[in-house]
C-alpha cells in the first residue's frame, strides 16, 4: 500500500475529502455571513439555525409529502429565503440605526427559538436522509473511492460560491449592492431602493444557508443541533478570513476545512480545536484577518 | 452602547436610588433563606454575581463577550477538582478557581482585544468554544459526567459548610464582596476611563490612554469575578459540569444583563433572579427553556433595550428622553 508521511494514502485522501466536504459548508455559510454583514452590518447568529432549518424542511418534505431531493433543492432555499425576508421586514430593519451588537443578540435569540422548536418536537437525535438514487454509490478514481454524493456536494458548493461571487462582482444588481455597502445614503439618493436591497440581501443570505442545509442533509444526520455546532466554527472562519472580501470568505472556508481534515489524519484529538488555534495565530500575526480590510 | 450615555446624565439621581435599593436588597437577602428554599437563593446569588461581572465588561467598558461561560464553568472545574482530588479546603479551591479564570481571561482577552465590536464578540465565542472542546476531551473534567460529589468541607477549618445556613451566609458574603468590588471598580478613576472607552474609544486614545491595556484589565477583572461566581457555585451544588462552559451559558448571562438593564448596578441582579426563577418554573412545566429564552431575547432587543431597571430609572426620574 502506498504510504504518505507514514499514513496509508487511502486514509489520508479519505480524511482530506471529509475536510473538503466540511470546507464546502464552511465556505457556503461564511459566504452568506459575509454578504449579510457587508450590507446590513449584522452578524447573523441565526445562520446556523437557518442551515438546520433547510435540512429539516427537506427532511419533512420527504417524510410527509414525499417530495424528493431534487425539488427540495429548489423549494428549501426559497422557503428559508422567504422566512429571512419576513424576519428582516418585521424585525431586523428596526435595528440598523443601533449598535451592530443588537443585531447579533436578536439573531441569537432567533437561533434559540428555531433550535428550541425543533428540539421540542424532534428531540436531539439525528434523522437519516437518504442519498438521492441518481447520486447513490461511488466512483473508483483509481487512487481512492469517491462516494458520488460527496463529489456532488463539492461541485455544487463550488457552483454556489462562484455563482454568488459573480452575482455580486459582475452584475448590475451586484454593483448596486457593493455601492450600498460603501455608502447607502448616496446610493439611495441616486434612486436605488436601498431598503428593498437590504431585504433581498438578507433573503439571499438566508436562502444560501437553507441551500447548504439541504445539501448537507444526506451527508450528516438531520438534527436540531447541526446548526449551532457549525456556526461557531464558521464564526472563527470569518474572523480568520475577515469579512471584507467575498472571495476571501470562500477561500478561507475551503482551506480551513482541508486543514481540519489534515489534522484528523495526524493528530485526531486536536481536529475540532485546529480552526480555533489557527484563529488565535492569525489574530496574533495579522489582527485584521487574512483578507480583512476593517480591523 | 449609545443609550448608556443616558445613564450618565442621570448618574447622581440613580445613585441615590440604587443606595436605597441596595439597603433594601441586603435586608431581603438576609431574610430570604428563612422564607425561600436556600439552595434556590444561592443559585440566584451565584448567577447574579456572574451577571454583574459580565456587566462590568459590557455595561461599563462596552465590550460584548460571548464567551464568559468559559470563566464561570472553568473556575467551577478548577475549584471542584482541587477540593475533591487534592482535598483542598473550600476557600483555597475558590481562590484557585478565581485565579484560574483570571489567567484564562488574560489569555483570551489578549487575543480578543486585537479586534473590535462584532469581531470581539465572535472571537470570545470561538475561544470559549475551544475551551469547551478541551473540557469535553480533558480527563480531569470527567467528560459528560462532570466532577460529582465535591465535598463542601469546613471553611477555614472551622465553619461546617454542610450546614445549609452556614453555606448560605458564606455565599451571601462572597456575593456582597463581589458586588462591592465591582462597585468600587466602576466608580474609581479607572472605571471612569473604562466608561470613556465605551463612549468614544478613539477619543480615549487621542487623550493618551493605552486603551488596549485598560480593556485587558477590565476583561481580566470581569473574568476573575465570573470565575469567583462559578467556583462558589461548584461548592454549593457540589459538582461541576459541561453545562456551565457551553455557549448557551454565555448567552444566558447576556440575557440576564440585557433583561435587567445593561450598565446599571442592580439590573443584572434583577435579570439573574428573573431568568433563574423562570428556568425553575419552566423546568417543571415541560415548556422548552430555550424557546422562552430566545423569545425574551428578541423582545428585549426590539422594544426593551434599557432592561427592567434601566426602564424603571427612565420612568421614575422622568427624563426618558432619547430613543432607547
Amino acid at each position: 500500500m502506498t504510504m504518505i508521511f507514514g499514513i496509508p494514502i487511502q486514509a489520508f485522501l479519505g480524511q482530506l475529502l471529509v475536510g473538503l466536504i466540511n470546507g464546502s459548508f464552511y465556505a457556503m455559510l461564511s459566504l452568506g455571513l459575509a454578504v449579510i454583514f457587508g450590507l446590513l452590518r449584522i452578524i447573523n447568529f441565526a445562520h446556523g439555525a437557518l442551515y438546520m432549518l433547510g435540512a429539516f424542511i427537506g427532511y419533512l418534505l420527504l417524510v410527509h409529502l414525499g417530495i424528493g431531493y431534487w425539488p427540495a433543492l429548489i423549494i428549501v432555499p426559497l422557503a428559508v429565503g422567504l422566512l429571512g425576508i419576513v424576519v428582516e421586514r418585521l424585525a431586523l430593519s428596526r435595528l440598523y440605526r443601533l449598535d451592530p451588537l443588537y443585531g447579533l443578540l436578536f439573531t441569537f435569540g432567533m437561533a434559540l427559538v428555531i433550535e428550541g422548536i425543533f428540539r421540542f418536537y424532534y428531540g436531539v437525535s439525528g434523522n437519516p436522509y437518504a442519498v438521492p438514487t441518481l447520486l447513490a454509490g461511488g466512483t473508483n478514481l483509481g487512487f481512492m473511492f469517491l462516494p458520488n454524493y460527496r463529489g456532488w456536494v463539492v461541485v455544487a458548493s463550488l457552483i454556489v460560491c462562484i455563482g454568488t461571487w459573480l452575482l455580486i462582482e459582475k452584475t448590475r444588481l451586484g454593483s448596486y449592492l457593493r455601492a450600498a455597502t460603501e455608502n447607502p445614503e448616496l446610493v439611495q439618493a441616486f434612486g436605488v431602493n436601498v431598503p428593498l436591497l437590504l431585504t433581498l440581501t438578507y433573503g439571499l443570505g438566508a436562502g444560501l444557508a437553507g441551500l447548504a442545509g439541504i445539501l448537507a442533509a444526506p451527508v450528516y444526520q438531520v438534527s436540531p443541533l447541526m446548526g449551532s455546532d457549525l456556526i461557531i466554527v464558521v464564526f472563527a472562519v470569518v474572523v480568520i478570513g475577515g469579512m471584507g472580501s467575498i472571495l476571501g470568505a470562500i477561500v478561507t472556508g475551503y482551506v480551513l476545512g482541508l486543514a481540519e481534515g489534515l489534522t484528523k489524519v495526524f493528530y485526531p484529538e486536536a481536529s475540532n480545536l485546529v480552526v480555533f488555534v489557527i484563529m488565535a495565530i492569525v489574530l496574533l500575526l495579522r489582527p485584521a484577518g487574512l483578507f480583512g480590510r476593517d480591523a | 452602547m449609545s443609550e448608556a450615555t443616558l445613564h450618565e446624565a442621570r448618574a447622581a439621581a440613580s445613585m441615590r436610588m440604587e443606595r436605597g435599593l441596595v439597603a433594601l436588597g441586603i435586608v431581603g437577602l438576609v431574610a430570604a433563606p428563612f422564607l425561600i428554599y436556600p439552595i434556590f437563593v444561592m443559585k440566584m446569588l451565584c448567577f447574579a454575581l456572574f451577571a454583574c461581572a459580565f456587566n462590568l465588561l459590557l455595561g461599563y467598558t462596552g465590550l460584548l463577550s460571548f464567551g464568559h461561560a468559559a470563566f464561570f464553568g472553568g473556575a467551577a472545574y478548577f475549584c471542584a477538582y482541587a477540593v475533591k482530588a487534592w482535598g483542598w479546603p473550600p476557600e483555597a479551591g475558590i481562590l484557585l478557581g478565581t485565579a484560574g479564570a483570571a489567567l484564562m481571561g488574560l489569555v483570551m482577552g489578549f487575543l480578543a482585544i486585537r479586534r473590535q465590536g462584532i469581531y470581539f464578540a465572535m472571537i470570545t465565542l470561538a475561544l470559549a468554544q475551544m475551551f469547551y472542546f478541551f473540557c469535553v476531551q480533558a480527563p480531569f473534567t470527567e467528560g459528560e459526567d462532570g466532577i460529582q460529589g465535591v465535598p463542601r468541607g469546613h471553611l477555614f477549618g472551622v465553619v461546617d459548610l454542610n450546614v445549609p445556613m452556614n453555606m448560605y451566609f458564606f455565599v451571601l458574603a462572597i456575593f456582597l464582596i463581589g458586588i462591592f468590588a465591582i462597585w468600587r471598580i466602576v466608580n474609581s478613576p479607572f472605571g471612569m476611563i473604562l466608561r470613556s472607552i465605551r463612549e468614544n474609544e478613539n477619543r480615549a486614545i487621542s487623550l493618551g490612554y493605552s486603551v488596549g491595556r485598560y480593556k485587558l484589565a477590565a476583561f481580566v477583572m470581569s473574568a476573575a469575578l465570573a470565575g469567583l461566581a462559578g467556583a462558589v457555585k461548584a461548592i454549593v451544588f457540589q459538582f461541576a459540569t459541561l453545562t456551565d462552559v457551553t455557549w448557551q451559558m454565555s448567552g444566558e448571562v447576556i440575557l440576564m444583563t440585557l433583561l435587567g438593564g445593561i450598565g446599571t448596578m442592580v439590573g443584572p441582579v434583577v435579570g439573574a433572579g428573573l431568568v433563574v426563577g423562570l428556568e425553575n418554573t419552566l423546568a417543571t412545566s415541560g415548556f422548552p427553556v430555550t424557546i422562552a429564552t430566545g423569545v425574551i431575547f428578541m423582545i428585549c432587543v426590539l422594544i426593551f433595550r434599557r432592561g427592567i431597571v434601566g426602564e424603571a430609572y427612565a420612568r421614575w426620574l422622568g427624563r426618558a428622553g432619547g430613543k432607547g
